[in-house]
């Protein structure tokens, strides 16, 4: 854990070089205190920001880079690498790093693994050394630097203020790198994936199997990956939750913003808001354990032989979570409209829900739509409730009451357990990633932008 | 007309008498009986929708919360068991190794042949021997190996009964149904009355249920570890996020000047706010277990994860509670000399602090329920100790929520149950600190 004592001594100095420098600055001022161009205390920040700074930021890159760097000089090192296949190689490390954690080794290991694993433990070891050495050397080095710079005329304030803005825009880009990495790691995998599989193939394909046989002659060996069916499985569920949700969340909006009185606003509100906040994997739970049994005796009722994991109970339990979500955007949206056309509509004579249904709902209506969309968006990538509730075999059928499986638990159950990453399957689901990221994108620019235009409208 | 003048209702109608008033024709009252009526109707759909919403909420938690209580409760047997010589030491040793290799699950089923010596059939034995949990071998080690002077004593202990035996003395297995339709046959029956009626079966409180770690038996399993897992990973999460947070929406609600870069960065934040959060665990798992080969399953890897996803609803409410601060604060600190940056730091943040922080705390109870990223990044693990360490391997509590909800054992029905209770309970704890937070800080400028 050299990694941690490092970053708690380059803390430790940073502290210790505030000080120094506080001092330092009030020994060149000499007693003449209005010499100093500014307060003590940021010629001591000064010190504390350049050590700590670059030192925090050696210790996060000399992290991220030292296993690729040596994982790469170990594998060159064992004999034969050239030859190897990504596979063999991702294996063979995976020995070395076992044997080099003492697991593993038999009497008929091979000289040359063993080989390596000593040299890798030789390596971390040094690494770890290294980034001691070179970390202390730098707080060092800085820390003597900057005490030179500190004289009475120098702008001490301006270039602690520099740096804090500096560190200020920072931040502000991890939003985009964020982005970027998604982008890209979804981008770079799907371009695996399809390199194996055709984009026409994945893209409208009737069939999902991709489960890859383990012997080339053995049936479907080939898995077949064509998301239609889990689209229009998304789709399903997506509709049932939206006839739950649109329903029930706009007429308690439009109660709520026209009807209620302010004591029963102000207990609804957060109640319905509690929707919100329930965890997604407590609506899943709640979907087997309680809906699915009704959706069932539902079926018996009228007849119908209802799946266990119907789309019905997913869509229903997704419809509740996302109730709280339609009313509070339609409700900011209802709001939104100008109190003088409801004054313009109430001097006609018209009744309350008159003026609502033709007033202020068609002046609402893109809001509305906008929140609608937001919400189909959220129901698209809801993932935990469908996991736990529909099915996994992909069925194209808009019968509720058969199990259907949905983007989001293929993404879920492909990838859990095992990570190898040369497979179609595992691949798959970044191609799944991509489109289920590029889909939501779109909706929620769209619906931004509706809503936004027609916030313009009566600003 | 001496009164027209002043119209009243009975004036106009006086005024209009002779002529035909239109508003009391039949077809008008009808007609605005029927708007009346249809008012009513209106106001009712927006009731039912809220009755709809709410009592979903109801049935929600009553169903859940139902189905816990037997959790918290775990019933226990007590029984006399030989710490035979010639099983756990025959060479009498006193070797802890000898010891701990001992099978003492075949002192704990000496004891119950005791118990029922008439007993003999393998199949019966096999039966009698499923009373107990699996936990009475561990329980045995443990209190020999504390104290192997025990060691050919016979000494009593109370241990759990297994699951079956727990759920038929809560009485949740129904003893009236066909012998073929229990997973409890007729002998166990009675066997377990006998115990019940010799007293030594007793319910104490589930303590190993907060205390213990995961364990294929439900009657051994806990949500420690999960919870130390959660609040490990909870510790990066807030690490990140809030700092980089803050920074951030210090710097687009201050600072930023308006131009194509900073709009970049305010769509991008808007955006990340809707991208799904398993897409965050696709990310998770290509660039930092991928790319970075950082530890697979750990808080680590898991905190950062969620740190992004948590990262816009922090920026969002900080920029929200930055925006509150009425210009005047920045104006006047500025006119005493300060320089922008004083005047965040000294006035403009420690003024919005309290907004900030109910944002956060918002923001940090959603990612205590965030359960899809963390499955792509392999914290749906099966681990039996308590994580000490960010790189450790470890789950979190929704994690292990979704993953005892996949196991049929009735007695992990009311596990899930009680451990949704257990997370609900911290979700209503970080949200009523954020509202009193609210109402003691909050400040109409």
């Amino acid at each position: 854990m050299s990694a941690g004592i490092l970053f708690a001594l380059i803390l430790l100095v940073a502290f210790s070089g505030y000080f120094i420098g506080r001092g330092r600055s009030l020994s060149v001022a000499g007693g003449a205190m209005a010499d100093l161009h500014s307060l003590p205390s940021y010629y001591g920040l000064y010190i504390a920001l350049w050590v700590g700074v670059p030192g925090i930021f050696l210790i996060l890159v000399w992290l991220f880079l030292e296993p690729i760097i040596i994982e790469a000089m170990v594998l060159s090192s064992i004999p034969g690498y050239e030859t190897m296949t990504e596979p063999d190689r991702q294996l063979a490390l995976a020995t070395v790093r076992n044997l080099a954690g003492g697991i593993g080794i038999r009497e008929d290991t091979s000289a040359d693994l063993l080989a390596a694993a000593s040299r890798y433990t030789g390596l971390n070891s040094t690494s770890a050394w290294m980034m001691f050495a070179v970390g202390m050397a730098l707080a060092a080095g800085t820390l003597a630097v900057t005490y030179r710079h500190i004289a009475t005329e120098m702008r001490a304030r301006n270039r602690v203020e520099a740096i804090i803005r500096f560190l200020l825009v920072l931040c502000s880009v991890i939003a985009i790198l964020t982005t970027v990495g998604i982008v890209l790691s979804l981008l770079f995998e799907s371009l695996r994936f399809f390199a194996r599989v055709p984009p026409q193939e994945f893209l409208f394909g009737f069939q999902w199997s991709p489960q890859i046989a383990l012997r080339a002659d053995q049936a479907g060996a080939s898995g077949a990956f064509g998301m239609i069916p889990l689209f229009a499985g998304t789709l399903l569920i997506g509709a049932i939750a939206m006839l739950v949700a649109v329903p029930i969340g706009l007429t308690a909006a439009i109660y709520l913003a026209d009807y209620a009185p302010a004591r029963v606003r102000a207990i609804v509100k957060p109640v319905m808001e509690i929707l919100a906040g329930i965890p997604t994997v407590v609506y899943g739970f709640f979907a087997i354990l309680t809906v699915a049994p009704v959706v069932r005796d539902f079926g018996v009722m009228l007849g119908i032989d209802a799946s266990a994991n119907s789309a019905l109970a997913a869509g229903v339990v997704m419809g509740v979570m996302i109730v709280p979500f339609v009313s509070s955007l339609s409700d900011d949206v209802i709001n939104a409209v100008p109190q003088a056309m409801r004054d313009g509509s109430y001097g006609l004579g018209a009744t309350k829900s008159e003026t609502i249904r033709l007033v202020i709902l068609p002046a609402a209506i893109p809001g509305i739509v906008g929140a609608v969309l937001l919400a189909v968006s959220r129901a698209i990538g809801e993932t935990m409730i469908v996991v736990m509730a529909a099915g996994l075999a992909a069925n194209l059928t808009v019968n509720p009451f058969d199990a259907v499986t949905t983007v989001t638990v293929q993404i879920a159950t492909l990838l859990v357990g095992d990570q190898e990453f040369d497979s179609p399957k595992t691949l798959s689901v970044f191609a799944l990633g991509l489109v289920l990221f590029a889909v939501t994108l779109c909706l929620n620019v769209i619906a931004l932008r509706v809503v936004r235009k027609y916030r313009e409208k009566y600003e | 007309m001496s009164d027209i003048a002043e119209p009243t209702p009975m004036g106009i109608a006086q005024a209009t008498a002779g002529h035909r008033d239109i508003h009391q024709t039949p077809e008008a009252i009808a007609r605005r009986q029927r708007r009346y009526r249809s008012e009513a109707r209106f106001k009712y759909y927006g009731i039912a929708g809220i009755a709809a919403a709410i009592s979903m909420l109801i049935v929600l938690l009553v169903s859940i919360a139902s189905e816990s209580f037997s959790a918290f409760t775990q019933t226990f047997v007590t029984i006399d068991v030989n710490i035979d010589q010639a099983t756990v030491d025959p060479n009498e040793s006193g070797d802890p190794a000898v010891i701990g290799r001992a099978s003492f699950q075949t002192l704990a089923n000496n004891t119950l042949y005791a118990l029922f010596p008439d007993v003999s059939d393998r199949r019966d034995r096999r039966a009698l021997r499923a009373l107990l949990s699996p936990g009475v071998e561990f329980e045995l080690r443990r209190r020999v190996m504390d104290d192997p002077s025990l060691v050919g004593q016979t000494i009593s202990i109370t241990v759990e009964m297994s699951d079956d035996f727990d759920q038929l003395h809560k009485g949740l297995i129904d003893r009236t149904l066909p012998e073929a339709q229990r997973r409890i046959n007729d002998l166990q029956l009675s066997w377990y009355d006998q115990l019940v009626s010799e007293g030594l079966i007793e319910t104490q409180f589930n303590w190993r249920f907060f205390s213990g770690a995961n364990s294929r038996y439900p009657e051994l399993a806990g949500i420690w570890a999960a919870l130390v897992g959660s609040l490990l990973t909870m510790a990066v999460t807030l690490g990140l996020a809030f700092p980089i947070g803050v920074a951030a929406a210090v710097y687009l609600e201050e600072f930023a000047p308006k131009n194509w870069f900073t709009d970049m960065i305010e769509v991008n934040i808007n955006n990340l706010a809707a991208v799904p959060s398993i897409v965050f665990g696709l990310l998770g798992l290509a660039v930092f277990i991928q790319f970075f080969g950082m530890p697979n399953s750990s808080p680590l890897v898991g905190g950062m994860v969620i740190a992004l996803m948590t990262l816009p609803t922090i920026i969002i409410a900080s920029r929200a509670a930055l925006k509150a601060v009425p210009p005047s604060i920045r104006e006047a600190a500025l006119g005493v000399g300060a320089s922008k940056i004083q005047v965040v730091s000294h006035h403009v943040l420690p003024l919005a602090m309290p907004g900030i922080l109910t944002g956060t705390i918002i923001g940090m109870a959603q990612a205590l329920g965030e359960t899809a990223p963390l499955l792509m990044v392999g914290m749906v693990i099966f681990i039996t100790s308590i994580p000490s360490g960010f790189t450790d391997p470890s789950t979190v509590l929704p994690v292990q929520i979704f993953s005892w909800a996949g196991n049929p054992e009735r007695g992990f029905v009311a596990l899930t149950s009680a451990a949704i209770m257990v997370l609900l309970t911290f979700l209503i704890v970080m949200n009523a600190l954020a509202i009193y937070l609210r109402k003691k800080f909050e400040r109409r400028w």
